[in-house]
């Protein structure tokens, strides 16, 4: 079990592994423990306490809003939506994009055009409008956005997996295979996948952010999660409304949503490297 | 009076020392071979002479040229003596050259950067320096762009634009490794003429191109000099056992370590193949054109051809990489399916491949265990992974490497090595008939020696047949029982191993034969008899494909194609074969 050793090894090793990926999970354990330790909820209003500034007493760390409700449980139980809406709407960009892209390149032809074809027209229409729709026609709730996000990164990622295919079946390792007798679903998954590691791991890390950019855009234009839900991007834009008496409300949640698309973009860049095999020793 | 003197010469990369200690000295118009496995420090020596290394270099020794030291000489100096007095010529002329910038336009500036000509005379400097280096129609290629001119063309340029100064010394890094034998044989000649009193630094690993072009020769290994002195008596008496070493491992082409030929029956049969591709925008490129292949069990057949002569694309459709335009692979008495996805089970383990680029064909992100134990799984998903595995590990001990490597990925292995496990993934399913294109081309001498002799051991011991695809004549006379000559995508003769090598009776093989390089400075081969190089395969010659470079072509030629004949056992496709 070399590989495995390998790549847990080489993760120690890197510094940018280990500092993003600690605060990255230091920030989700603290978003679930938090709101069990706080004795506040996140649906009760205390009318008493509007716009709260932070302060230690009675565990308002974080203040309250404007309707007089706890804004640190509240914001951890943004950072659980947001990280949620981004590693579902990445995982399943991921699958849809690595198959379809791997299987048109690998199996070429017509059969590639055809589905390249078909990425082009999704490409075509236009997104806020796709959601907009998809928003009106369904009733809003969380799946929803996951799907509409994931149903657009895909198509990048197929793209970008397509091309690095294209020049991977061409490799004299995949002919080796052939002549072996491999068949065509093990020489993708096994020969073909591990190869574009590289790149898709540099996607995926450009693809949580967008996702989480995407999701906080949308609850910003109040398309998104709905109250009493929030995510970080509602809690910014609730934030914005209270800009001039309460800027806590702002530049909290905008903070922690800085620092966590900086942890994902560093995180992926060092993943890279920590799972090409090439790279050890 | 030295016009270079190298004097303890070192350059460390941080811990890595790659030079150590290096001393040499090059006389006015010398020609010097300087000789080394990969690795050995030839190139690096030849830009520390340049004063091109990379900044993080720590080199230390002295450098002197016409009694001037060059380290620690400014740049502009620097730049002022290597324009004018050291010129260098690389192994790929086209990373060389400006892709953009019309060749003449390239030498031109070289012209009038220097103040040798100016406005029109430069012009026709250039196109005199075109001329002299025997470019054909040195007024077009003035305007022609680098990618319009052939690899050998290339290079001819290469040599224009590094002699167009006169310069004193001429550095020539593998200048010819990248050619095909007839078009090295000619390169090398025109160095030799063009020339004059300019020395000459060639750097080789190719023991017959030192033989047939230097005076005298350096040795080195790991970054040392461990011998030089007058070519004929380094061969004639080698002192030091690298040198011996090296010496014994370049084939040559006046012995076969082989058994005349292999009486085993037919097993694989190749018949009237076609191979074609479609090129965009450029119409239909006949590869391969009628070409038929009969091996024996046991048996060691060897194709050999220049680059584009179609050999690698006949295996590979013989092999069902590729579709075949029409003919018939007949394996073991019974058809094959076109492609190799169509085949059954058992022949597709029968019919094995190992590649020339030893690491592009295994998977970077599989360890050593994992490559050569999936066929073993595709083949037998039954067998336990304990059997498995003590499979793989036989087989990585039967091909010289231990169990220590099982974990390895291939970037962890050396050429050698990785070319080792190669084998050990095509053997372990006990083929019958091993393809090996140009499987040891990018091995160093020594390396390719130790392959060579394990494949003869392997086919020794189970009567493996081999089919040995090479443009090395001298590999192929090291290992084959009968040999095919290919060009321009047919077969122009076929014959057992000596009588192609004693008695070649196709003009084609013939000049081949001569314009390979041997390593013995007394006969030293490495003759340029063809003019020319090979045509495009777009727009093949009329008739026999070779007619335009043949020295015997007569009317007939450009008129009919040729059909194989047999002579004495030779089956040989030429219009004169039997008066020639």
């Amino acid at each position: 079990m070399r590989a495995l050793t390998d790549i847990l090894a080489r993760m120690r090793q890197n510094r940018a592994v280990v500092l993003s990926g600690g605060l990255l999970a230091t920030i989700v354990v603290v978003s679930i423990i938090g709101p069990m330790i706080s004795p506040h909820d996140y649906l009760q209003t205390d009318f008493d306490n509007l716009l709260h500034p932070p302060s230690a007493a009675d565990m308002r760390i974080f203040g309250t809003d404007d309707l007089g409700r706890d804004s640190f449980v509240r914001t951890m139980l943004g950072v659980q939506v947001t990280m949620l809406v981004a590693i579902v709407a990445s995982v399943v960009s991921l699958l849809i994009g690595v198959t379809y892209g791997a299987i048109a390149g690998y199996v070429g032809g017509r059969v590639d055009a055809v589905m390249m074809r078909f990425v082009d027209t999704l490409y075509a229409l236009p997104f806020i409008f796709f959601v907009i729709l998809l928003m009106v026609a369904f009733e809003r709730n969380f799946l929803l956005i996951f799907v509409a996000i994931g149903a657009i990164n895909w198509l990048d990622m197929a793209r970008i997996v397509r091309g690095q295919t294209l020049s991977l079946r061409e490799r004299e390792f995949v002919a080796a295979a052939r002549l072996t007798g491999v068949s065509t679903a093990r020489i993708i998954f096994r020969h073909i996948a591990p190869n574009l590691i590289g790149v898709v791991i540099v996607y995926v890390t450009l693809t949580i952010p967008q996702a989480i950019l995407v999701e906080s855009f949308l609850s910003f234009l109040g398309l998104g999660i709905q109250e009493p839900q929030t995510s970080l991007g509602a809690l910014v834009d609730a934030g914005v409304n209270q800009m001039e008496g309460a800027s806590w409300m702002l530049l909290i949640p905008a903070t922690l949503l800085a620092v966590i698309l900086l942890c994902f973009n560093f995180l992926g860049d060092a993943m890279r490297d920590v799972f090409d095999a090439r790279s050890s020793r | 009076m030295s016009l270079l003197k190298v004097d303890g010469l070192s350059i460390r990369y941080g811990d890595v020392t790659v030079v150590n200690d290096l001393s040499f000295a090059i006389d006015n118009g010398e020609s010097v071979g300087l000789v080394g496995e990969s690795g050995s420090g030839k190139t690096q020596t030849a830009l520390a002479i340049l004063g091109l290394l990379p900044a993080q270099a720590e080199v230390s020794g002295d450098i002197s040229f016409a009694e001037r030291p060059l380290l620690g000489m400014s740049e502009k100096e620097l730049n002022k003596l290597r324009a004018l007095r050291v010129a260098i010529i690389f192994q790929d002329p086209m990373q060389a050259l400006n892709p953009f910038v019309r060749v003449g336009a390239q030498l031109r500036r070289i012209v009038l950067q220097h103040g040798l000509a100016v406005g029109e005379q430069a012009r026709a400097r250039v196109i005199e320096m075109l001329e002299r280096v025997g470019l054909p129609d040195p007024e077009r290629q003035f305007n022609a762009y680098p990618h319009q001119l052939s690899g050998g063309m290339r290079q001819r340029a290469m040599i224009a634009a590094a002699l167009m100064t006169e310069p004193e010394l001429l550095i020539a890094d593998e200048p010819t490794t990248a050619l095909d034998v007839t078009v090295q044989a000619q390169i090398l000649q025109l160095l030799e003429e063009v020339r004059k009193d300019t020395a000459l630094l060639l750097i080789t690993h190719d023991l017959g191109v030192v033989a047939g072009n230097c005076e005298r020769m350096l040795v080195i290994e790991d970054g040392e000099l461990i011998e030089q002195g007058a070519t004929r008596d380094v061969f004639a008496r080698p002192q030091h056992d690298h040198t011996k070493r090296l010496l014994n491992a370049a084939p040559r082409l006046d012995r076969a370590d082989i058994p005349a030929s292999a009486t085993g029956e037919k097993i694989l049969e190749i018949s009237e193949a076609c191979v074609s591709y479609v090129e965009q925008g450029h119409g239909t490129l006949q590869a391969v054109r009628n070409v038929d292949v009969r091996v024996r069990a046991g048996e060691t057949v060897a194709i050999v051809g220049e680059s584009g002569s179609g050999k690698s694309s006949l295996v590979r459709a013989a092999l069902g990489l590729v579709p075949m335009q029409s003919g018939r692979v007949v394996f073991c008495g019974a058809p094959l399916a076109g492609l190799v996805q169509d085949r059954t089970r058992e022949t597709r383990r029968s019919l094995q491949l190992v590649f020339q680029d030893p690491l592009g064909s295994l998977n970077p992100q599989m360890q050593v265990t994992k490559i050569i134990g999936e066929p073993l799984l595709i083949q037998g998903p039954d067998m336990p992974a304990a059997g498995r595995q003590k499979r793989v590990t036989e087989m990585l001990e039967k091909v010289g490497l231990g169990a220590a490597f099982l974990e390895r990925y291939p970037h962890e292995l050396s050429g050698g090595q990785a070319q080792r496990v190669a084998i050990a993934r095509a053997l372990i399913l006990k083929p019958k008939v091993l393809v090996c294109d140009e499987a040891v081309a990018a091995l160093d001498g020594t390396v390719r020696e130790q392959i060579l002799g394990l494949l003869r051991e392997i086919q020794l011991e189970s009567g493996l047949s081999i089919v040995f695809i090479s443009h090395d004549l001298s590999v192929v006379r090291a290992v084959s029982h009968r040999v095919l000559v290919m060009y321009m995508g047919a077969l122009v003769e076929a014959a057992d191993n000596n009588e192609i090598f004693g008695n070649a009776r196709h003009p084609y093989t013939r000049a081949l034969l001569e314009a390979v390089p041997v390593p013995d400075p007394e006969h030293p081969g490495g003759k340029a008899t063809l003019s020319g190089e090979v045509p495009s395969i777009l727009s093949p010659p009329s008739g026999c494909a070779f007619h335009p470079r043949c020295p015997h072509a007569r009317d007939i030629c450009s008129a009919e194609t040729p059909l194989p004949r047999t002579i004495n056992g030779t089956s040989v496709a030429c219009h004169r074969a039997d008066e020639l």
